[in-house]
């Protein structure tokens, strides 16, 4: 086994940000709005350096689709711990309709040409709440997968996955290779120190075309609108039990 | 506290003779008003305030004067009549519920607690004028209220006094983007001030943990500081007009909106820091800074104080003009958040950390700026450890290793707060010796604050109030204080807890008393003029000298 591990990051935009549509209802605003990585990829960034720590795996390697900020995101993940790093350049118009169905072959076509034992994704990214990468990618390699992962653990060429689900906490177990994905309690994301920052700038991201890797980036899907939710109306205060029946009745709840 | 402004006739007499657009008449007003510090000195024989009573001289035994309250003044008690008067002036906004008062009756950190029976909630300056004339008239008590999150026990009836609160005087008046003027009714939380400001490109010059609570008014009476001091300056620069209600009812309008203005005295500077003794703030009109487009967070572990210091310079040097923050805690704060709040910590175990924040137009600009200080600070070993974050979300994480330090001392038990200023150099040495004194005899001290503006907060816990480690530590600290000339209210205020500990400033020894022939050592030489919680001031009973 190469005992190297793929590591999926996304650029997405920050959690903390307040998300505005625009004004022609196409997209959400994303010109000069703070970005970063995909919490859930952070902890699948995580994992796969925790897994080297423990002498188990012997490369990090991550990877990420997008324009050139994304090598932004390949820095913080090479300051958590990674060994190096592929950038997946895609742009303009190629990147609006950038989707899973896309990244998962151009992931399945990486993990083949690096020969990876794991790949490790995020469950799900916090702009589109897809949670559909991870499982198409390993559908087109044809290799098991554990999603949800809330525990991960190797032992000899198997992977325990214990899995967060409805009913509980289901444990399997999977053959290498494999592809998981993590869940919000797998681990706590380790602050990138300065000493592994400043070695991060040292480390290499290669450059990678779509092409390169023989993956068609056409969508089949198309955004029609994007809309905000509903505005929450305000609350009313009422004074008497009275009153709250009247104004019941007034909106034909009674 | 309005009963004082009745007989305080000189004062009354010296405002209204100057004019409150500025130019004054007479010289002799001026005089018994010039300030030194922010005590009002009157060289003629009568005194200041007509209520007074002997004190305790400072260097009477160890007790610790901060638990005795003053003794209650013959203020008039609330009739039906007066509050008949309010419900007519406040409808549905004149509070009697003792389960409603509650809140308004206990500070934030539950030290003290007052007796109020009656809390008002004007919606304009109009009203707050009307309470004001009846309460004058009347002789009763009024304690103006903002978001109740002092320290020191200054926003909370001593007695029964009539609690005011500015809660629901919550408008937005006018915000210019040129200038970047706001103004503002008192009432108005400071992060809701933030979130409008931030939606126009702007920030408020002032950013403290308490900040989805205080009001702004609470903020410009007790002159607060906060993290962004370093950057933006204080209050006293940032506020550009007040509009103050005054003891009497009438309505001193110092509302501008200029930039600069040299006409006359500037009378708003009195009410900054005056923590509600003098008048009820209003409204606020407050320069406010743009909002950066690039904000970095760094967090530091150093070895030692003197290297904190250092690096201190550093930053000063290599960031310049970005620097916004310079705060530091130890790693005993550290540890109550571990405890306490289930923080983590963010890089290795250090003795000290820092939290630096840059805040600049150009991200890329900040960017290089920051990474070189990093490395240089790594290079020379100035740092052992350290993280920096630039997205929102790690930035508030970070940030939160410091503004929680507060809450994670209530849960560690009973907290003596102390906000001290000293020598840059000096700070930590407090804490040290602190700890030597007092041994075993508290749970925690821990040492934290805004070291870029020489202000410590030095916190003391233990499992719950205790008489005796109140005094050990007390007048300990501010003896100590007073020895490098440092102040024992940076920030916080006096309120009920400081108030009678003014004199550590002031007070020298007898050989410093302006007229060398006189002495202060008996103690009831000392006539002592005292508002309900606010100041000591002594005056010399020979010779009506101010000391």
């Amino acid at each position: 086994m190469s005992g190297r591990v793929l590591v999926g990051v996304k650029r997405v935009i920050d959690y903390a940000v307040k998300i505005r549509v625009k004004p022609d209802n196409s997209g959400v605003v994303t010109d000069g709005v703070k970005h970063s990585m995909n919490p859930f990829c952070e902890i699948a960034v995580e994992e796969a350096v925790k897994l080297k720590e423990k002498k188990l795996i012997k490369e990090v390697v991550a990877v990420s689709c997008g324009p050139q900020q994304s090598q932004e995101t390949i820095r913080t993940a090479l300051a958590m711990g990674a060994d190096r790093g592929i950038h997946v350049e895609v742009t303009g118009k190629d990147y609006d309709t950038l989707g899973p169905l896309q990244v998962s072959k151009i992931l399945a076509a990486l993990a083949k040409k690096e020969e990876a034992q794991l790949v490790i994704l995020g469950k799900q990214a916090i702009d589109d709440d897809c949670n559909q990468t991870g499982q198409m990618t390993a559908a087109l390699l044809d290799w098991p997968q554990g999603t949800f992962a809330s525990e991960v653990s190797l032992e000899n060429d198997k992977v325990k996955v214990v899995r967060e689900i409805d009913g509980g906490l289901e444990t399997i177990k999977i053959s290498t290779p494999a592809v998981l994905t993590a869940d919000l309690r797998l681990n706590t994301p380790r602050y990138a120190t300065l000493p592994n920052i400043m070695k991060a700038k040292k480390k290499k991201i290669a450059n990678v075309k779509p092409a390169d890797l023989g993956v068609d980036l056409t969508s089949r899907l198309e955004v029609l609108r994007v809309d905000e939710p509903p505005q929450r109306q305000a609350g009313m205060k009422v004074e008497t039990v009275d009153d709250l029946v009247v104004k019941l009745k007034d909106a034909g709840k009674v | 506290m309005v009963g004082i402004f009745q007989r305080s006739l000189r004062l009354r007499t010296s405002l209204r003779q100057l004019s409150f657009h500025g130019s004054t008449s007479s010289t002799d007003t001026l005089s018994s008003l010039v300030l030194r510090g922010r005590l009002f000195p009157i060289s003629s024989p009568s005194v200041f305030f007509s209520t007074h009573r002997t004190l305790q001289a400072p260097n009477d035994g160890p007790k610790s004067l901060s638990d005795t309250p003053p003794p209650r003044r013959p203020f008039s008690r609330v009739t039906e009549e007066d509050l008949t008067f309010f419900r007519t002036l406040l409808p549905g906004r004149t509070i009697t519920d003792p389960d409603l008062l509650e809140s308004s009756n206990v500070d934030w950190l539950k030290s003290v607690r007052g007796s109020s029976e009656v809390l008002l909630r004007p919606q304009t300056t109009e009203e707050v004028s009307q309470i004001l004339r009846y309460c004058n008239s009347h002789n009763l008590a009024v304690n103006p209220q903002g978001g109740n999150t002092g320290l020191v026990g200054g926003s909370v009836p001593v007695y029964d006094e009539i609690v005011l609160s500015t809660a629901l005087m919550n408008n937005i008046l006018h915000f210019n983007d040129v200038s970047g003027i706001l103004t503002c009714q008192s009432g108005c939380i400071l992060e809701n001030l933030s979130l409008y400001l931030e939606e126009r490109g702007h920030i408020m010059p002032l950013d403290l943990g308490a900040k989805g609570s205080c009001q702004i008014g609470g903020n410009v009476a007790t002159n607060a500081g906060g993290l962004r001091l370093l950057r933006y300056g204080s209050l006293h620069g940032t506020v550009l007009g007040l509009e103050v209600v005054l003891a009497d009812g009438r309505v001193l309008d110092c509302l501008s909106t200029l930039r600069k203005d040299n006409t006359g005295y500037d009378l708003k500077q009195l009410f900054i820091g005056s923590e509600g003794t003098l008048g009820v703030i209003t409204a606020v009109s407050i320069l406010c800074p743009q909002k950066p487009k690039s904000v970095n967070v760094v967090f530091l572990g150093c070895e030692t104080f003197e290297q904190l210091l250092k690096t201190f310079q550093l930053s000063k040097r290599m960031l310049g003009e970005i620097l916004s923050a310079y705060e530091f805690l130890d790693s005993e704060c550290l540890n109550l958040l571990k405890t306490h709040l289930k923080l983590q910590n963010p890089v290795s175990d250090c003795p000290f950390y820092i939290v630096i924040e840059t805040q600049g137009s150009d991200p890329n600009h900040d960017e290089e700026k920051l990474h070189n200080f990093l490395e240089e600070a790594m290079a020379s070993s100035l740092v052992v450890d350290g993280t920096v974050a630039t997205e929102e979300g790690k930035i508030k994480a970070l940030w939160s290793m410091r503004e929680r330090i507060t809450e994670a001392l209530t849960h560690d038990g009973f907290t003596y707060k102390y906000d001290i200023s000293l020598p840059v150099e000096r700070i930590y040495q407090l804490v040290t010796d602190m700890r030597r004194h007092l041994g075993d005899r508290a749970k925690s001290v821990v040492g934290y604050g805004h070291v870029g503006d020489g202000n410590l907060h030095l916190n003391i816990t233990s499992p719950a109030k205790n008489a005796a480690l109140l005094a050990a530590i007390e007048p300990f600290v501010y003896e100590w204080t007073a020895k490098f000339q440092g102040s024992i209210s940076a920030e916080h205020g006096l309120g009920l807890k400081k108030r009678n500990y003014i004199h550590y400033k002031d007070l020298l020894q007898p050989e410093k008393h302006p007229r060398n022939n006189c002495s202060i050592q008996e103690k009831d030489r000392l006539k002592v003029v005292s508002i309900h919680r606010l100041y000591i001031v002594h005056v010399c009973h020979l010779c009506d000298e101010y000391i």
